[in-house]
């Protein structure tokens, strides 16, 4: 006699966090990269501070329409000692505050206070991944780095090109597509590094065989934004290399999270390390189904 | 201190479902959640096959992944051991669900019962509105256990206050009891026979034992 769903040993893909959580991932990645590039990079559009405030908004209210009981949100602030997720919460609205008033001329100086509370947050958003540990994609060690990497890319993406609009001569100059390009060579070692990560490591076979059929196209799609990006170093006439770079790269670093939080998000399945005897002798070779 | 588990003989359980069956009716879960189930896994190549039934429920860790990722504290340990949920507190963000290696968390949005719209007779008495939006799993039927403190009966000894799917186990494959207290039935268990615990490699610490065969 079976159960329905007692055929579930091996892993498969949870179904708890669906797009609304890749939201808050996505957009809170984006958002917090813009913030950070608006900080460092001289002549950013002052804009780009609301701008960012707005994205880490969205992925807020991604989450909201996910939880079971959105009246009681609040409760998420209670547990910052152990939880991820509480600690982002609790940078959120100084983080959405500041970034919204640098644009304010008088407030200006506050560009450096939201940088470092946005690279707090995207630090949370990459911790509190890797800290469930019940699905393999998400606790490697080197999704923390990946997160961190294709946030920070997003936001120069968005930067760059609010910045085409806003200062076109700012955009085309080399020392805007610099970041860029090192950002985008930055997030292709740290997918490769991912990879063979989990490769290494071990991971579930569906997981392995999803990220071997997707990251190649991923990979590919930034090698030509990087390869844009120094096209637009070595000839810095016009904006339209480092604008197409800058769309790739916020596309694919969405593409890659979208990814590892919906896609590539294989439980641990079940696992036995023996099996056992009836009556005498010893116990049998363990299985580890999907494995 | 007493640390409340589970001892599962694998060498004993038929696969027949009594547990699944027992705590649905202990526990009033709806449709599709089972707070127990038992695993049917086949190992092994033709001629040299195994077949093995694994009973499986919340782990009741000693190192809860859910619970230090739970960003409200609606995931708590008791003294005893038994991790538990607060449903009063919960957001029903289900971040304890994707921590848990055992998926062994479940959340339903809205109502649903057995036979359309309208509850059972059994359905309606069990129904808690408290549980849904939330995460919910097994407690080691918590009520029975705390009623112990009470009666001054034994967990695990006393049906009473053991479990509902330990007491229904046809093939007495299931033991539920103190792991600190050296002469529970539970100790003496582990003590004569070799055991594991499901992925005790990712540091859970889990609280049930699985029997293989007897030691020496």
């Amino acid at each position: 006699m079976t159960v329905p769903n007692s055929s579930r040993i091996a892993p498969w893909r949870q179904t708890y966090w669906d797009w609304r959580a890749a939201g808050n991932f996505i957009f809170g990645g984006t958002g917090t990269g813009t913030l950070v590039y608006a900080a460092v990079i001289p002549g950013a559009p002052p804009i780009l501070g609301p701008l960012g405030a707005a994205f880490v908004t969205c992925g807020l209210l991604c989450v909201w329409f996910e939880i079971g009981r959105p009246w009681r949100a609040l409760n998420v602030f209670l547990r910052p000692r152990t939880s991820w997720m509480s600690r982002e919460a609790l940078i959120a609205p100084w983080l959405i505050a500041t970034g919204a008033l640098e644009a304010v001329p008088r407030f200006a100086a506050l560009r450096i206070v939201a940088g470092l509370l946005a690279l707090a947050y995207l630090y949370c958003q990459a911790r509190m991944l890797n800290a469930a540990r019940g699905l393999p994609a998400w606790r490697h060690p080197r999704a923390v780095p990946l997160m961190v990497v294709t946030g920070l890319t997003e936001g120069a993406g968005v930067g760059v090109l609010v910045g085409s609009l806003a200062a076109p001569a700012i955009a085309a100059a080399t020392w805007v597509a610099w970041p860029l390009a090192g950002l985008l060579a930055l997030r292709i070692v740290a997918v490769s590094a991912y990879r063979r990560g989990l490769s290494r490591d071990g991971a579930p076979q569906n997981l392995l065989r999803d990220l071997s059929r997707d990251a190649p196209k991923r990979l590919v799609v930034d090698a030509c934004a990087l390869l844009a990006a120094l096209a637009q170093v070595a000839w810095p006439r016009g904006s339209v290399p480092i604008d197409v770079a800058a769309l790739l790269a916020v596309a694919v670093g969405w593409w890659w999270k979208h990814a590892i939080v919906v896609r590539l998000s294989y439980n641990q399945g079940f696992a036995l390390p023996l099996t056992p005897v009836r009556g005498v002798g010893v116990s049998g070779p363990g299985a580890r189904p999907g494995w | 201190m007493t640390r409340y588990v589970m001892v599962v003989d694998l060498r004993r359980c038929t696969g027949c479902q009594t547990c699944t069956a027992a705590c649905k009716h202990a526990n009033g879960t709806p449709p599709g959640v089972q707070w127990r189930r038992v695993l049917d896994i086949e190992t092994g190549v033709f001629p040299n096959v195994r077949r093995t039934f694994v009973p499986v429920s919340c782990m009741h860790c000693g190192s809860p992944p859910c619970m230090d990722v739970c960003p409200t504290g609606a995931t708590y340990q008791r003294d005893d051991g038994r991790v538990a949920i607060n449903y009063d507190v919960c957001i029903g963000c289900a971040y304890c669900a994707v921590a848990c290696p055992y998926q062994q968390r479940f959340k339903v949005q809205d109502a649903q019962f057995a036979y359309g719209a309208e509850p059972t007779a059994a359905e309606e008495r069990q129904f808690d509105p408290a549980r849904l939006g939330v995460s919910t799993k097994c407690t080691f039927c918590s009520d029975r256990i705390d009623r112990a403190r009470e009666t001054g009966q034994v967990p695990g000894v006393d049906p009473d206050v053991t479990p509902a799917c330990v007491n229904s186990c046809i093939g007495t494959a299931l033991h539920f009891g103190d792991r600190d207290d050296p002469q529970s039935n539970v100790s003496t268990l582990l003590r004569e026979n070799r055991h594991f615990r499901m992925h005790e490699e990712l540091g859970t610490d889990p609280g049930i034992y699985y029997l293989t065969e007897t030691d020496g």
